[in-house]
């Protein structure tokens, strides 16, 4: 179980705002975190993945305390075991696919698993600049499973996939899930974008 | 003609680039990150050789490390170090000089990197030493070599400086600059000539190669 009780404030255009969340997500189960455009679904993500602190909080990870604000504690990000997909999805200009991959793992059999996953075996040598926005997306979600993480931060993942590959990716995806035993946060802005992958839903 | 000053030239270019590559880096790394009143006070202190009049910074660098004053008299006494009128005195005053020109366009790129790359490389257990030597560096390579040429350019063509400090000895400290002035002044306008075109035809194929490659890489070659 990951039990999360943070309050972070963020600053808005004309002032700040306060993002308060008190939550638990089920450990090896995927769950959505649904909410409207700046109501800080990605602040959320970051906060678990020790990207941003919070002002005041707590998260837990099956028994592991992640962040005590009280106890002044914030595990790096480096040792949270975590993947993150981000929206913009960050890939690297200078590596290829096979080199963003390589970057994780070592493992030759389960990145050529990887690539199978996000059909991107034609496209093994390409730089990001060179491959579509799907394809992009495709290997952001690659690169952040390359670690084989207990948990995975997805923001706003399958928007440039179109539904049939979409629907593919997904199988696939939750297969992999289920062998690596790997908890998800999948964010949303649209609840039917994560439709048949989500297990759990959460509000914001 | 005496080729002498054209080769210290190149050789006090060479090894200021060098030392400025090693030292650069991690200060402009550092000053990247997030915003503070010392880091503010330290790039102000880098930056000032850009707007100095360079014969003030010779002027304090001579004050310096002359043996007559505590810093110049401790190095010699402890160390056997005479930066006045020497070689050594030349690389120092042209790492001073030349810092910003390496420090400002490094800066910028890291500055103009999206913050999303580092945090990526970080997520996927990626120490700051990794995520620097693996992803961050590799993306900003045409600013490094802009960096790299601009230093190597100015260092070249400095003369205040290098006056002061370094005096006009023979072999020693007489780069190209200086040898232009001093075959000006006893009116070798041809001597003057050669040195002038020498330093002005490697000028411009450095600048020219930098143009030619980061063409695709940069918006502007010499951003």
């Amino acid at each position: 179980m990951i039990e999360i009780n943070i309050k972070k404030r963020v600053r808005i255009y004309n002032g700040t705002n306060l993002i308060q969340v008190k939550a638990s997500f089920h450990h090896r189960h995927i769950t959505q975190i649904i909410g409207p455009s700046g109501s800080g679904k990605t602040t959320l993500l970051k906060i678990i993945a020790g990207l941003i602190k919070p002002e005041e909080g707590k998260i837990t990870v099956n028994e592991n305390v992640w962040l005590d604000t009280k106890a002044n504690r914030n595990l790096e990000p480096q040792k949270r075991s975590i993947g993150f997909v981000f929206q913009d999805y960050a890939l690297f200009p200078n590596m290829t696919v096979i080199e963003h991959l390589q970057y994780g793992s070592n493992d030759a059999q389960y990145i050529d698993r990887l690539i199978a996953i996000g059909r991107l075996d034609a496209f093994r040598t390409h730089k990001p600049k060179h491959l579509s926005g799907g394809q992009q997306q495709r290997l952001a979600i690659l690169r952040a499973l390359s670690t084989k993480p207990s948990l995975l931060l997805m923001d706003e993942p399958f928007s440039a996939l179109d539904n049939v590959l979409k629907k593919d990716v997904m199988t696939d995806l939750k297969t992999l899930f289920d062998e690596l035993k790997i908890t998800c946060l999948v964010v949303t802005h649209h609840p039917l974008e994560t439709e048949g992958f989500a297990e759990y839903s959460f509000l914001v | 003609m005496d080729l002498t000053p054209i080769f210290l030239s190149l050789k006090l270019a060479c090894v200021t680039t060098l030392i400025l590559f090693v030292i650069g880096l991690p200060i402009a790394y550092w000053l990247s990150g997030r915003s503070s009143i010392p880091k503010l006070i330290i790039e102000a202190i880098i930056t000032m050789p850009l707007v100095l009049p360079p014969s003030v910074l010779g002027f304090y660098l001579l004050l310096a490390f002359s043996p007559k004053n505590a810093l110049g008299e401790w190095l010699q006494e402890h160390f056997n170090i005479h930066l006045v009128f020497s070689f050594e005195g030349l690389i120092l005053a042209s790492v001073i000089y030349s810092l910003p020109f390496m420090v400002s366009p490094v800066k910028s790129a890291f500055i103009h990197l999206p913050t999303s790359i580092r945090e990526a490389s970080y997520t996927m257990g990626k120490s700051k030493f990794e995520t620097l030597w693996h992803v961050l560096l590799p993306n900003i390579k045409s600013s490094l070599l802009t960096a790299a040429v601009l230093t190597f350019a100015h260092t070249l063509g400095e003369f205040g400086v290098v006056l002061m400090i370094g005096g006009n000895i023979p072999g020693a400290t007489k780069v190209a600059s200086i040898a232009i002035y001093d075959s000006v002044e006893s009116m070798d306008y041809a001597n003057a000539n050669y040195y002038s075109l020498i330093l002005f035809s490697i000028t411009f194929v450095i600048v020219l190669t930098v143009f030619i490659l980061n063409r695709k890489s940069a918006k502007s070659p010499l951003e």
